[in-house]
């Protein structure tokens, strides 16, 4: 296979630079997250969801994901953590945050429900997605639900403010209205 | 225009909408809920291995292990599991300790008295255990 006898050319769509674009951002917005100092592991403002709720209310579901998912990638090849267990939680949380912003996005009627709740759903997913990790790979004992209560905290608070900074950031930069304005 | 808005002139409260109120309300409701579920349990964190009368460990619930303790008919198996604690395997010929199953409340005992080995979980406020008149 050393002189192959046709060669593939892929051509990036103006979707895919798009795509990589806000990826980029959103693996900026991890290293700011990752250089935070924390009284606990992994007890972090998740930055880099403002990203994906911020593609998800302007591009839909599809684009979130694949942000998202290059965001995870990306930042453990940039950390050094890929596919230490440290990446695997993070894929844990994110895999589970895109399954309650896809579920979330399909059923909750977006003229009540806004960015601050799909924020909401997916800061919670995150969480239950890391600690089923933990529990039944990492540290298999019940002990660890003692952490659950300060992280559960912090995920409504964190899961606010990304909400309301994107919610912003979509009125401001993309002239979005709620109905009700 | 509104690009350039300071933090504070922002209307946060604008926006969230209904839905965004009610989810964060209960929301917050399950964290409280979490805190009382994980939290208010606090104090049955240990149980305390006793064999002829002195104290042979003392061992944190919170982590699954298996300790055998010598007796004065032979060896006391001690099981604690998922927060609870129990007397697994005694020679004690009636097995009272054994069938007393989990303790899991402060201030519970199982005691295997022939062979002079007992397990409790102590309790900062003890209850009575025996009140005489």
């Amino acid at each position: 296979m050393s002189t192959p006898a046709s060669s593939v050319v892929l051509t990036a769509t103006p979707t895919d630079h798009a795509i990589a674009r806000w990826a980029a951002l959103a693996v900026a917005l991890s290293l700011v997250d990752a250089s935070l100092p924390t009284p606990l592991p992994g007890l972090k403002p998740g930055l880099a969801n403002i990203v994906t709720l911020v593609v998800l209310m302007r591009f839909g579901m599809g684009a979130a994901v694949s942000v998202s998912l290059l965001r995870l990638v990306a930042t453990g090849l940039v950390l050094g953590s890929l596919f230490t267990p440290g990446f695997f939680l993070s894929l844990a949380g994110g895999i589970s945050s895109l399954a309650a912003l896809t579920l979330a996005w399909k059923v909750l009627p977006k003229a009540y429900f806004g960015g601050v709740s799909l924020s909401l759903l997916a800061a919670f997913a995150h969480l239950a997605g890391q600690f089923a990790l933990v529990r039944f790979w990492l540290i298999p004992t019940d002990g660890i639900f003692y952490l659950i209560p300060p992280f559960a905290a912090v995920a409504w608070l964190t899961g606010l403010v990304n909400g309301l900074v994107a919610t912003h950031l979509l009125r401001v930069h993309f002239l979005e209205r709620p109905p009700s304005c | 225009m509104q690009a350039h808005a300071k933090f504070t002139t922002i209307a946060w409260h604008r926006l969230l909408r209904s839905g965004d109120w009610g989810m964060l309300g209960v929301s917050a409701l399950l964290v409280g809920g979490l805190f009382s579920q994980f939290w208010s349990k606090q104090v049955a964190d240990v149980v305390v291995v006793r064999a002829g009368g002195k104290v042979v460990a003392e061992l944190p619930l919170r982590h699954n292990r298996l300790l055998a303790v010598r007796g004065a008919l032979g060896e006391t198996l001690v099981e604690v599991r998922q927060g609870r604690a129990r007397i697994a395997r005694d020679p004690s010929p009636k097995q009272y300790c054994v069938r007393q199953g989990w303790l899991t409340h402060p201030g519970e005992t199982a005691l295997c008295l022939p062979n002079q080995t007992s397990i409790s979980i102590p309790s900062p406020h003890p209850a009575f255990d025996t009140v005489g008149y």
